[in-house]
Formats: C-alpha cells, sequence, structure tokens
C-alpha cells in the first residue's frame, strides 16, 4: 500500500551534524595536490646526508668528466633518459619534484620543494611547537629536519647561502645533465 | 615642529640624509638610536577609505609607522598597496607588508615601483601564511619567492637599479627594508642563524612574532648579541594585549607560529577582569623586553583591540616623552575648505530652478 502524501507542510529532514572540523584546515592537503607518503625512505637518507653527500660528490665529478661523451651524444638526445633515471632515483630518496634546480647539498638532503610552501632559505614562522608543519599537521616541518640534516654534513654550512628564486623554467628537467653540461662548460670548449 | 617632516608639506617624502636607504621617519627614528613604535592597522573588509582613516587616526602621535597587512592570516582584507596609497597621501608612514603566497616575481616587484612612487618608504618582506590558515582554504598558493629572494629582490631593485632579470630601472625605489622573524618556534637553535641569514640577504629592520615568552626570547637575543647580528638589523619585539584567556587559547591552537606559554593563560584566567590583565600583562613584557641588549623597539599588534595602543605606549613609557608625527591640519586647510564652501554654494539653485529659468529665457 502506498503512502499517500500528507497535506500541510513538508516534513523538514533533519540536519546532519556537521563532521568535526580539524584544528588548523584540512589535514591532508598540500600545495601540489599530492598525498602524503611514506616517509621512511625519505627520513632515512637525510640521516644518512653525509654519505649521501660523499657519494654525490663522486658522482658529480664522474658527471663533469663524461661531459665530452654526452657532449658527442647530445645532451638534447639525452635529456628524457635521464630526467627519467633522476626522477626515479631521487624521486624514491629524497621524494624529488623535479625542480630542475636541486639544493639537495644546501638543505641537509631534505628536498625544500616537499615544503608546501616550497620554501629555500629556512623554516617560515609557523613550525608548530612540536616541530611539525603548518599545512600538513601531521608532516615534521622540511626545514627542521634540513637543519639536522645539514649538521651530519662536511659542507653542512652550505644552508646559510641564500638560494636564488627556483627559475620555473627548468621543471622537469635534469638537474645532472644541467649541472654536467655547465660545470664542463669552462673545460671543453 | 619634528624634525621628521618635510616643512614644505608633512606629506611629502623628507630630505634623503647620508647613509639612509629611505626618506622615512621610522628609518630616521631607528638610526637616530630611538626606541621605536609600530603599530598593525586592522585592514577593512570595504571600500571605504574612511574606514581605513578612521583606523588610522587611532594611532596619531604615539606610533612611528603602521603595518599594512597583507592579507594576514591568509583572510581576505584590502590590499597593503591599496591601504598604503590612502596613508601615504595623508602623510601616514605606513610600512606596506607583502607576502609570498598571492604574488609572483612579475606582481610583486611592480607591486614595489608602485608602492615607493606613491610615498611608500618600507617594505616589510614575508613569506605568508599557508592558505589554510585563511578563509579560503581552496585557493591557489602561490609562493613563487620566499621571504630570503623576496628581501634580495627588492635590494637588487633598490641598490642596483634593475630588475631581478636584469632589466634597468630609471630610478630605483628608495626604501627601508624589514623582515620577520619568528624565535619561539623549532628549529630554535637555527633561528638566530637564519636571522643572521635574512639580514645577509638585505633586512634593515626585523619585527617578531607576538613575544609571550621573554626568557626564550633573551636566550634567542643572546645569540644575537654573540653574532653581533643587532648592530646590522634593528629589531622590533611584536607584543600584543591579549584578551581573555579564552582567546588566547584559541590564538595558541589556530594561529600558525604563535607561542604562548601556560604561565600567561593562567595569568590571565586567574584575573577578574581579563581584558585589563591582559593589556597589563602587554605592558609588563614591553617592560621586561625594552631593557635588553639589542632591543630597538616594539611593534605592538592589538588585533581588533587597536584603540588599546595609545594607553599601551603611553602606560610603558617606551617613548620618553617623545611624540611621533601626528597628523594636524595645515594653516592653510581652513581657507582652503572655506573658500571651496563659499564656491560650492554661491549659485545654488536647484535643477527645476534652472530649467524654469531656461523656458522663461526662450519665450
Amino acid at each position: 500500500m502506498l503512502d499517500k502524501p500528507s497535506a500541510g507542510p513538508m516534513p523538514v529532514p533533519a540536519k546532519k551534524p556537521a563532521p568535526a572540523k580539524p584544528a588548523v584546515g584540512p589535514v591532508q592537503f598540500a600545495a601540489d595536490g599530492r598525498m602524503r607518503r611514506s616517509f621512511t625512505v625519505k627520513y632515512w637518507s637525510i640521516r644518512n646526508s653525509r654519505m649521501l653527500e660523499a657519494f654525490y660528490n663522486l658522482f658529480e665529478k664522474i658527471l663533469v668528466l663524461k661531459a665530452p661523451v654526452y657532449r658527442w651524444i647530445g645532451y638534447e638526445r639525452l635529456e628524457r633518459p635521464a630526467a627519467a633515471v633522476e626522477r626515479a632515483v631521487k624521486g624514491f630518496l629524497f621524494d624529488c619534484r623535479m625542480c630542475g634546480k636541486c639544493a639537495l647539498s644546501s638543505t641537509g638532503m631534505s628536498c625544500p620543494m616537499n615544503c608546501p610552501k616550497q620554501l629555500r632559505n629556512g623554516p617560515c614562522g609557523g613550525v608548530r611547537a612540536n616541530g611539525n608543519c603548518e599545512v600538513i599537521p601531521d608532516m615534521p616541518c622540511v626545514w627542521v629536519k634540513a637543519w639536522e640534516g645539514s649538521r651530519n654534513m662536511v659542507n653542512g654550512d652550505a644552508i646559510l647561502d641564500v638560494q636564488q628564486p627556483v627559475d620555473q623554467s627548468l621543471r622537469e628537467t635534469s638537474t645532472w645533465m644541467r649541472v654536467s653540461r655547465e660545470k664542463s662548460g669552462g673545460v671543453t670548449k | 615642529m619634528s624634525v621628521d617632516i618635510n616643512p614644505i608639506d608633512p606629506g611629502l617624502p623628507l630630505d634623503p640624509l647620508p647613509g639612509h636607504s629611505s626618506r622615512g621617519r621610522l628609518e630616521r627614528v631607528l638610526r637616530r638610536g630611538e626606541f621605536a613604535v609600530t603599530a598593525e592597522l586592522n585592514p577593512p573588509d570595504s571600500a571605504d577609505p574612511n574606514e581605513v582613516y578612521e583606523r588610522a587616526r587611532i594611532f596619531d602621535g604615539w606610533v612611528d609607522g603602521i603595518n599594512a597587512v597583507d592579507a594576514s592570516g591568509a583572510n581576505c582584507h584590502m590590499s597593503s598597496v591599496g591601504i598604503c596609497a590612502l596613508l601615504t597621501r595623508m602623510g601616514y608612514a605606513p610600512i606596506m607588508q607583502i607576502s609570498c603566497r598571492d604574488k609572483n616575481r612579475i606582481a610583486i616587484q611592480g607591486d614595489v615601483l608602485g608602492a615607493s612612487a606613491m610615498g611608500v618608504q618600507n617594505i616589510l618582506c614575508l613569506t605568508g601564511d599557508g592558505v589554510q590558515a585563511g578563509d579560503q582554504p581552496g585557493a591557489k598558493p602561490v609562493f613563487d619567492l620566499d621571504s630570503m629572494s623576496l628581501l634580495e629582490t627588492i635590494k637588487i631593485m633598490r641598490d642596483e637599479a634593475k630588475f631581478l632579470s636584469g632589466r634597468k630601472l630609471t630610478t630605483p625605489p628608495p626604501v627601508f627594508l624589514g623582515a620577520a622573524i619568528n624565535p619561539f618556534v623549532p628549529p630554535f637553535d637555527f633561528r638566530a642563524i637564519h636571522f643572521g641569514k635574512k639580514i645577509r640577504a638585505g633586512a634593515q629592520f626585523v619585527q617578531s612574532q607576538y613575544c609571550y615568552d621573554v626568557p626564550l626570547f633573551r636566550e634567542f637575543m643572546k645569540r644575537v648579541r654573540d653574532m653581533g647580528l643587532h648592530e646590522q638589523c634593528y629589531i622590533l619585539v611584536g607584543v600584543g594585549p591579549l584578551a581573555s584567556g579564552r582567546t588566547a587559547r584559541w590564538m595558541r591552537s589556530n594561529v600558525p607560529g604563535i607561542h604562548i606559554p601556560d604561565a600567561i593563560i593562567a595569568r590571565l584566567e586567574g584575573a577578574a577582569d581579563q581584558k585589563a590583565e591582559g593589556k597589563r600583562l602587554c605592558i609588563d613584557i614591553i617592560n621586561e623586553v625594552k631593557e635588553i641588549a639589542g632591543v630597538h623597539g616594539v611593534h605592538v599588534m592589538a588585533y581588533r583591540q587597536e584603540e588599546y595602543v595609545a594607553e599601551i605606549v603611553a602606560e610603558s613609557g617606551v617613548l620618553k616623552g617623545r611624540r611621533p608625527w601626528q597628523r594636524e591640519a595645515r594653516q592653510d586647510e581652513a581657507q582652503i575648505v572655506e573658500r571651496l564652501d563659499h564656491l560650492l554654494h554661491r549659485d545654488a539653485i536647484s535643477p527645476q530652478e534652472q530649467a524654469e529659468k531656461a523656458v522663461t529665457n526662450a519665450s
């Protein structure tokens, strides 16, 4: 049997209770919309910043030495595969965002582009008392970690250098190839 | 008449002095070694210029600079450029805040030139709160520059007369550059070093975040003195009255970067009149920090309690009898008003009368 719609005022649907608002903004909000990921590897890299620094210094020397070879193959031809490898390796180790102007050596091996404000010169004034981020409350501040990482490094005081604003036209390009090209520029040619 | 007023027109910039980078009052006061007081103007959510003037008038004769905030806490308000345009018209000395959250380097460099052309002498470079803190959490955060590279950009524009790109400026903006510091949040051992980095990037004065933890600040200042930073940069300590214990608790958990010790909240909640106690607390903190070596002034942020700024400054006695600039009517202003009034009402005929007159003239 069908219920006849009753005459008179429409029944008012019970109001849903408003969802509890988090203390500060949406919790999983990140500047570039990425989901947060496991930090295990990233923090391993920061803890081992000294070893990674030594490794990179060696790696950079090789990159510069191999520059004539790269130049013979052609940097344009190498750019895409090199960027793919760089993204995979640095993405795994540092959660690299491929800004194209890598500053890891002067930021204690903590990638500054992971900061929701993408600060490249130190922490903002919004760091929480527990050392976590203002924007993403359950992520430790990128710069608190950077400071810790830099203290382990031989050349950790590079964190004191004022970094230039990032050149957005270098996004998604390989820093390795750029370094090889620029640092070898004076030697060959 | 104060030395910090242009004798020709109080609204005009002052004569340039050797060693000064701006032509403003704030820099003169600081360089003379006087204890400076700045305050923050609560930006209106309105298109009415009189609201800005009314809010600025409260500070008349009590402060050396008025901060025009740039969407503080990521909440929409009248822009800092707009507020500065209005304030400089009246001869006030605004400190224009620029936050990196909302504008990229193209917009920022344009604003710096525009502001300087309007007579803005002081610019405060900030990173800006994240958009999640404000009323429009869905906005796109820009953060093209950060506070450090923003300082450096404006320094390049001022000292080398060129844009960041290298293009020449015909007239560089003579501005006094400021930055913000927050010694009250981690990483604590990096904060003083970070402050030094800001000085290297171009900061000439800094305003700190709200200081409610004086022992922590004292420790920070000790580091600053050890590094000699207080001789390279003027330090203004941020202070402000708390309206009640509840407000303090709310601020602590909702406003990024504010550290309020439990003892302060307990003191407020234990008082019979919490508002009066908040004011007294602010005065006590001013009296404590002004004695710390290397402190050059206070920055009073009395959000929604702006009317107390004068009382706080007066009762703490930091000005030592000095009277900062106050907007005064010029001698000829009354005459101009009278003359204008006369001109306006000389042939006051209503449009209707005018029409009738035209008809009789035609016939």
